[in-house]
């Protein structure tokens, strides 16, 4: 059934604001702990406490900081850093292509400046998941805490990465990947096709990393690949029904100006 | 170059990919997608992309392998039963910790 054009009743800005508050904790919380662990790596690799965190501060991504801190540590080129990051964080352009859908009319493209600085794979996660549009409030509400862990969390790795022994940084480290199988996991349940779709991600990146005449293939543009072949092959046998809801289409129109 | 200018080049030059790389398609893909392949695609590509990143790269994570299985056994048990991100990862730190800590004093 199609919405009539009344709109229902907004929840007020302080309280989307509050919801993304809300929403963004738990990612921070994670994020005060994966990005302790990339402070230690970065201290580790012979960066200074400011580096680590001037990093941290203004690229807010955690495979694609963890890469480039070897890269900086061996004075490599400027190109391979930059190659490294758009292999690694093209991800986010699918991402955010994804997000721009969801945006509704109140977010302006002063909002897409900054709110796109906080692309992460979390934070789009919980997006996502979100039934219906995103408001504007609701998108600052929910970098707030993960930016501030991920700040924060660097700080005090790269301060505790000379204190800790090195089998204990080593664990601290496998943040990161947790959160990942805690994204994917319970959808792969509910949901064989993207069990499948992750199984044969998961297939692909052994396979460049075991066979001897694949293995010395990039890992980032691996990561890539698995994403196109899997996701298109997945796209082509299961497309998503169309339209699959209806909540973000009654209303407002959308926004095209700029284009 | 002094050290402190190259920092800040590099510093430069992957904020600014990493940047763009996100704020582009917000600023200039604001119509809906119609094709259902792309916004398939959409959906199913990043279960793709966070598998491939953690397997098999989280086995060389650990000092001892061993370690890094028992976490992600863990990690995968209590996201299957619908934990919480925080306490999926800081259960599977714990397992990590703990199996580090007897191989680091068994060896």
């Amino acid at each position: 059934m199609k919405p009539k054009t009344s709109d229902p009743p907004h929840p007020s800005r302080a309280a989307l604001f509050r919801a993304g508050l809300t929403d963004g904790v738990p990612i921070g919380l994670g994020y005060l702990a994966v990005s302790f662990g990339f402070g230690i790596a970065a201290k580790a690799a012979g960066l200074s406490i400011l580096e680590a965190v001037l990093i941290s501060v203004f690229n807010v991504t955690s495979a694609g900081q963890l890469a480039a801190v070897p890269i900086i540590a061996a004075a490599g080129s400027f190109a391979e850093l930059a190659l490294a990051q758009l292999v690694i964080n093209m991800r986010y352009f699918l991402m955010s292509i994804s997000l721009s859908q969801k945006y509704d009319s109140t977010v302006r493209t002063g909002d897409r400046l900054l709110i796109g600085f906080a692309v992460t794979d979390e934070i789009y996660a919980v997006e996502t998941a979100k039934p219906g549009s995103l408001s504007r409030p609701y998108l600052y509400g929910v970098t707030v805490a993960p930016l501030a862990g991920w700040w924060l969390g660097t700080l005090l790795g790269a301060l505790a990465g000379a204190l800790l022994p090195a089998f204990l940084i080593s664990a601290l480290s496998l943040a990161l990947y947790a959160m990942f199988i805690a994204i994917v996991t319970p959808d792969a349940k509910e949901n064989r096709k993207v069990a499948l779709c992750a199984g044969l991600a998961i297939l692909i990146s052994c396979a460049f990393a075991y066979i001897p005449a694949l293995s010395r293939v990039d890992r980032g543009f691996v990561i890539i690949l698995a994403a196109i072949v899997c996701g298109s092959l997945c796209a082509w046998l299961f497309p998503i029904p169309d339209e699959e809801d209806g909540q973000d289409k009654g209303g407002r129109e959308e926004v095209t100006a700029d284009e | 170059m002094s050290d402190t200018l190259r920092f800040l080049l590099y510093l430069f030059v992957m904020a600014g990919v990493t940047y763009l790389i996100r704020v582009l398609p917000l600023l200039f893909v604001r119509k809906k997608i119609r094709s259902r392949f792309l916004r398939s695609l959409l959906y199913y590509s990043p279960y793709a992309v966070l598998s491939a990143m953690t397997f098999p790269a989280v086995f060389s994570v650990t000092e001892h392998p061993v370690s890094a299985i028992l976490a992600v056994a863990a990690a995968i048990v209590l996201a299957f039963c619908k934990k919480k991100l925080v306490v999926v990862a800081a259960c599977a730190v714990g397992v990590a910790i703990l199996s580090e800590t007897l191989f680091y004093f068994l060896a």
